[in-house]
């Protein structure tokens, strides 16, 4: 039975692959690009060098901090599509935070100041959208991705008004910090490993929560089926508000992490679409925790080594966000397709 | 001051289009019963498809039939994985909208900022002589006529035809549907692509008249949230989507005067104005539909609520939830 389960998913996944592959390899051919080139120059720049490794773990960072913030609310039956808004709400208090330390003898006092503040910034944005969804009915796809446009309209503002950069506002964003108030990084690599704890900390705890405490019992009862929750005594809007608080929260430290040890300053681009893309993480990790870490890895790679496409092949590096969602298309199909065949129940298996 | 009002209506009519277009097409869709909620990247990637075809063939309409169609492949594969694989149509949908985005940016990256043909306005004869409702309604270019028809016909299809009754069915009761003889799955995948094919015009009407050309970004990003916003601010009704989509139009051109009267305000809050607006409007819309609880119960709904409730509609009952046969 077990022998059985194993082959057939080994089947399943061999069969998303191969899709995946042929079709980035028509993709690729009808742009006129040589295929094997395009993944040797993805795997090269990725991997290929102890700065693109680290490269790649500054990409994964956010995103799995981004990814644990879903799983609390995929958890509760929640599209928080504003995570991307929820990023540029904590760097901008993160920022805020440091700006008060500018010329402070204690940059260190305010560096961890900056955490604190970007947790809440992401956690009110996302406050925000749960409120218009139960006191309002906003549906919350529609408040959160409002909500991602009003957060980079204050970004841009801020950027361009406020906080400009003394001489000039630009596209570059705020002037730099300090180098005292950067969050340390490894000799020699662009890599911090206060970031990386922090993120696996993220993981082990969400797992933790999600699977062995009471809150975590109470999002997937509320998930599942709302009203036989209700009627047991949960209250979904108090669980609504607090799934969305602590993926905010999750992305906001994901915005502040972008602020002091990536760009070290506000620029426009502050979120990277890291919260667009950390819904496709969690969905193609089964809506679980444990296949993130791998996934999350899998998309930074992605997205680093798609970098030197435009200059190697003449190729936009949007491959990267193709490739991803080709990916997440394809597991949908083949997993549709087993669910079509073994649960038969109306509604089962969800 | 006439030739100002005609001028104002004649630009939101214009700028309207492809929104129109696209909120009546998703109307259907979701008068069917399946949301397509990939807009967003659909219509861009039609943008993309629409002026790169007319840019290399020279054809303005082969421009839009293939920007149609494009349109119709992104619904189709809606509806291929929500009605006959039974996945989330959120999801789906939700994918495609990054995917159809990134696919859109990737092949049109070489065709960036080239100038292309465009749709000029061409008088309707005869038509375009009346006074004011003329060149508002019959000045105009191909895509906008389009949108007009669009909503005529989406109308007419939809309430004055027995399969227009068969689609709201499916859309309500698919298993009543199915008892009485029609086949649920097959009704809603049509009319899936349908809608398609019509959000797929409305990214070719962008890239060939509103916004002409392609570029990243091209402009139209963002508009497919508001379209199906507009679908809900509507009560999945067509002709009420088209108002809702010629109310944002009035209230974007009324931001762009207002943005000369106060240039304190900085230009970026023009530019999302929208979103905070169709959040709002979805509060409005819910205010309309909301039962009274509490001590209000049983007392039906507030004047206001009542007021609001003859703009918006309700959602049909079968929205979203797929059919299973067994």
């Amino acid at each position: 039975m077990d022998t059985e389960r194993i082959r057939e998913t080994a089947a399943r996944t061999a069969l998303t692959v191969t899709a995946v592959l042929g079709l980035l390899g028509v993709i690729l051919l009808a742009a006129g690009a040589p295929p094997l080139e395009a993944v040797k120059h993805l795997f090269l720049g990725s991997l290929g060098s102890w700065m693109k490794i680290a490269h790649v773990l500054t990409a994964w960072i956010p995103l799995t901090l981004c990814a644990c913030g879903l799983l609390y609310t995929f958890r509760i039956d929640l599209w928080n599509i504003g995570v991307e808004g929820q990023v540029m709400a904590g760097a901008i208090c993160a920022t805020a935070v440091l700006r008060m330390g500018a010329e402070s003898p204690l940059p260190g006092l305010w560096l961890s100041a900056a955490f604190p503040a970007g947790v809440l910034g992401g956690g009110l944005w996302a406050w925000l959208a749960g409120v218009l969804k139960t006191r309002g009915g906003v549906n919350e796809i529609f408040a959160g991705l409002g909500l991602n446009f009003v957060a980079q309209a204050i970004l841009l503002w801020l950027i361009f008004g406020p906080w400009k950069r003394p001489g000039i506002a630009s596209m570059s964003g705020t002037k730099p910090f300090e180098p005292e108030l950067w969050l340390p990084t490894l000799s020699g690599l662009r890599i911090s490993p206060a970031g990386l704890v922090l993120s696996l900390a993220a993981l082990v705890l969400t797992g933790w929560v999600l699977r062995k405490t009471r809150l975590g019992l109470a999002l997937k009862a509320i998930g599942r089926n709302r009203r036989a929750a209700f009627l047991h005594g949960l209250d979904p809007s108090r669980y609504t508000l607090a799934a969305m608080g602590l993926a905010g929260g999750l992305a906001g430290l994901a915005g502040t992490f972008q602020v002091t040890a990536v760009y070290h300053r506000l620029i426009p681009a502050i979120s990277s679409n890291y919260g667009y893309l950390a819904l496709l993480v969690v969905m193609l990790s089964g809506f679980r925790a444990g296949p993130v870490p791998a996934i999350a890895l899998f998309f930074a790679c992605l997205n680093v080594g798609s970098i030197q496409l435009p200059m190697m092949l003449h190729i936009d590096s949007s491959l990267s966000g193709v490739a991803q969602g080709v990916l997440v298309l394809a597991f949908l199909f083949f997993h549709g397709r087993y669910r079509r065949k073994h649960v038969r129940q109306p509604g089962g298996g969800t | 001051m006439e030739l100002d009002l005609t001028l104002l209506l004649s630009s939101i009519v214009a700028g309207a289009a492809p929104i129109v277009l696209a909120s009546v097409g998703e109307t259907v869709t979701e008068k069917a019963g399946v949301i397509n909620l990939s807009l967003d990247g659909s219509i861009l990637l039609s943008a993309m498809v629409g002026f790169v075809t007319a840019y290399r063939t020279g054809s303005l309409a082969l421009g839009f039939a293939a920007g149609a169609l494009a349109g119709g492949l992104v619904a189709a594969v809606v509806g291929v994985f929500s009605i006959y694989l039974r996945q989330s149509q959120v999801a789906v949908g939700f994918v495609l909208t990054l995917t159809a985005r990134d696919l859109a940016y990737f092949f049109g990256n070489p065709y960036s900022r080239l100038y292309g043909p465009q749709a000029s306005p061409v008088a309707v004869p005869g038509l375009g002589d009346i006074p004011f409702l003329g060149p508002v309604l019959f000045g105009q270019s191909v895509p906008v006529y389009m949108s007009l028809a669009a909503v005529v016909l989406a109308w007419w299809y939809l309430y004055h035809t027995p399969r227009g009754l068969a689609l709201r069915a499916v859309g309500e009761n698919p298993r009543a549907a199915y008892a009485r003889g029609f086949d649920p799955r097959r009704i809603q995948l049509l009319y899936t692509v349908a809608g398609g094919l019509l959000v797929g015009l409305a990214g070719a009407a962008f890239s060939l008249a509103v916004k002409p050309g392609w570029g990243r970004p091209q402009g139209a990003e963002g508009t497919g949230w508001i379209a199906l916003a507009i679908v809900i601010f509507g009560g999945w009704h067509p002709v009420r989507a088209a108002l809702g989509a010629y109310l944002f139009a009035l209230l974007q051109v009324t931001g762009i005067h207002l943005q000369d009267v106060w240039p304190s305000i900085p230009s970026q809050v023009f530019q999302v104005a929208p979103f905070p607006l169709m959040i709002f409007a979805l509060l409005l819309t819910n205010a309309a539909w909301k039962k009274p609880e509490g001590p209000a119960a049983g007392t039906g709904r507030s004047p206001a609520a009542r007021f609001l409730g003859v703009l918006t509609g309700a959602p049909p009952a079968s929205l979203g939830r797929p059919f299973l046969r067994d």
